[in-house]
């Protein structure tokens, strides 16, 4: 249950709006933050806080790209392949990083490390090309990559999984 | 010339809040709400002549007395949920610049009078949603904002709301859709938001940058301001520069600043002997500009403002100058675009909806050199549908690139046509 696991969280979101369906996104993003989706018993949860249906909650995760309903790799690596980015070489770095992590894109790799998947615009056309990680309710943002680069990357998250307590449930 | 916006540029360290006040910061808060009536600093605003820059260029003063004094609260919603393909330049304020800019959605607040402001970043500028929340509760801290701002009865909150991916939540009725809770489809209009907007209230919506320009007008008046830029386009901007040039970046110039100075000056040209072919100032929403040899000097020469870029038959918009050089196909360009604009339709108009996703069977069919001749007109068709049936802009975005690259770049689809 988010209300007890996240109780001041919760309450900090709902002292931010004056009304309290505003609240749906936070709480998704809180729903979604330890296994990166969003169960469909949060989505029940989050619609009685909220005096909702779940089907418009679920209209709600389903809308926004950004939020999960079904499990994928700890890493969620979104490449962006807009025109600006494309121009710079895109969609030839998202094929080399298929052939190199041996997925397609929306495919997980066997260790359920990372997801691969193709995104639009992130706002950093300049860096191109360049990817974000969505991990739980975080991202961060990694530019000007290259395909060496972006395996390193892998390796070094692959370890830190590995090295942690959690790794299991990776 | 000394950045106005982008002063991180000049000053190191601008996003530390000490440094920030040793620069002259939150002087431009402090006077208006110590010495100037909300309406004086709209009075203000009006003579500078600022425009919206997040791609309208609506005049931002004109927008703000819309709103009526008879209705309680009012509200100022920070359009940061910037994601026009080619634009960056949001980012790299609130990034380096974050004071300054929030400077600035106080000062619209304090315009307006509204004791409550949202701020609504893109989902995927997580990092810097953070970082501004962590200088607002730096400015509560220093009684930069909260309650009885500076010795007086003003109360200024600001709050920030994390998108989570989705283009069309940069449409101002779709944003308070979404910060209300709900799927982000933009509202059919009348009433605007100036009247009927968050909650039922009426609301002011301007972007991260329109709001940064107001701490330098506020301190140093309407006149200062118009120093920079043209008549009509007053000040500075910045404009995104992506795609095919040597040095893509983000450009704080004056409005008015030839083509050429950006993209050669600036930009460093062409890289790999390329020959400049497209230019699209408007990020994936443009109708694309053809260059070549019978008119390079003429598209060169033309200022970057609200009322010259139009007569290149495109917009100047949110300023999201992306270039494409002679090793890229049109007909491929367009794919992109709509793949783009097929992706983030929000659904509710069907024209839309139904006609992005028909453009883009249209377009991959096309570049995939699959098509025959009529399907080219098809597609100009299908566009032609789409346009001016939607409640929102995003419709009419979605046709600017296809119909004036069929228009513009016929030998890109004989091409493509001729093999089947």
């Amino acid at each position: 249950m988010l209300t007890e696991k996240y109780p001041s969280e919760i309450q900090a979101i709902f002292a931010k709006y004056p009304v309290k369906r505003s609240a749906v996104m936070p709480l998704l993003y809180l729903a979604q933050r330890e296994e990166g989706y969003i169960t469909k018993e949060n989505m029940q949860e989050i619609a009685n806080l909220l005096d909702l249906d779940v089907t418009e909650v679920a209209g709600i995760v389903g809308f926004y790209t950004m939020f999960h309903d079904e499990k994928a790799g700890k890493y969620r690596m979104q490449v962006c392949t807009d025109l600006p980015c494309a121009l710079r070489g895109a969609d030839a770095f998202l094929e080399a990083l298929c052939d190199n992590l041996g997925i397609r894109v929306g495919e997980t790799t066997p260790d359920g490390l990372i997801t691969l998947e193709e995104v639009k615009c992130l706002g950093g056309c300049h860096r191109a090309p360049l990817f974000q990680i969505q991990e739980g309710d975080m991202v961060a943002f990694h530019e000007n990559m290259t395909v060496e680069k972006t395996m390193e990357l892998v390796e070094a998250l692959r370890k830190s999984v590995n090295s942690s307590p959690r790794a299991a449930t990776a | 010339m000394a950045y106005l916006l982008l002063r991180h540029r000049d000053i190191p360290g601008l996003e530390n809040i000490e440094i920030y006040k040793q620069n002259g910061g939150f002087r431009a808060l402090e006077k208006a709400v110590t010495t100037l009536q909300p309406k004086q600093v709209v009075e203000e605003v009006k003579a500078s002549g600022l425009r919206g820059r997040g791609g309208a260029g609506f005049p931002t003063g004109v927008k703000w007395s819309f709103l009526p004094d008879t209705i309680w609260p009012h509200y100022v919603v920070c359009n940061a949920d910037e994601s026009e393909p080619g634009t960056f330049k949001d980012r790299e304020i609130m990034e380096g610049n974050p004071y300054q800019f929030l400077e600035g959605v106080a000062l619209a607040c304090y315009a307006v009078g509204a004791a409550e402001g949202y701020i609504y970043i893109r989902g995927e500028y997580y990092p810097i949603a953070k970082q501004i929340e962590a200088c607002i509760a730096e400015m509560e801290k220093q009684g930069y904002l909260g309650d009885s701002l500076f010795g007086t009865q003003t109360s200024i909150r600001l709050k920030v709301h994390l998108g989570a991916g989705a283009y069309i939540c940069g449409e101002e009725t779709a944003l308070l859709e979404s910060l209300e809770g709900k799927r982000g489809q933009p509202r059919l209009r009348p009433p605007f938001p100036a009247v009927v907007g968050l909650y039922g209230k009426p609301t002011v919506i301007n972007n991260v940058e329109t709001l940064t320009n107001l701490p330098f007008i506020v301190e140093h008046g309407a006149a200062a301001f118009r120093e920079f830029g043209t008549e009509k386009s007053p000040g500075v901007k910045i404009f995104s520069l992506s795609g095919n040039v040597e040095r893509p970046g983000n450009y704080e110039l004056p409005l008015g600043t030839p083509f050429r100075e950006l993209i050669f000056t600036h930009g460093g040209g062409i890289p790999n002997g390329r020959k400049l072919r497209a230019i699209m100032p408007a990020g994936a929403s443009s109708s694309i500009i053809r260059v070549d040899d019978s008119n390079f000097d003429r598209v060169m020469d033309t200022p970057m403002d609200y009322e010259s870029v139009p007569s290149l038959g495109s917009m100047l918009g949110s300023a999201s100058v992306i270039v494409i050089d002679d090793a890229h196909p049109i007909d491929w360009v367009i794919k992109k675009t709509i793949d783009f604009f097929q992706h983030e339709s929000c659904g509710k108009c069907t024209p839309c909806r139904d006609g992005n996703y028909w453009m883009k069977h249209l377009t991959t069919r096309i570049h995939a050199g699959k098509a025959i001749a009529a399907d080219v007109k098809l597609l100009d068709n299908v566009a032609a549908q789409v346009y001016g049936k939607c409640l929102c802009a995003l419709g009419d975005f979605s046709t600017m690139a296809v119909r004036s690259a069929i228009e513009r770049f016929p030998e890109d689809f004989e091409k493509v046509t001729g093999n089947s």
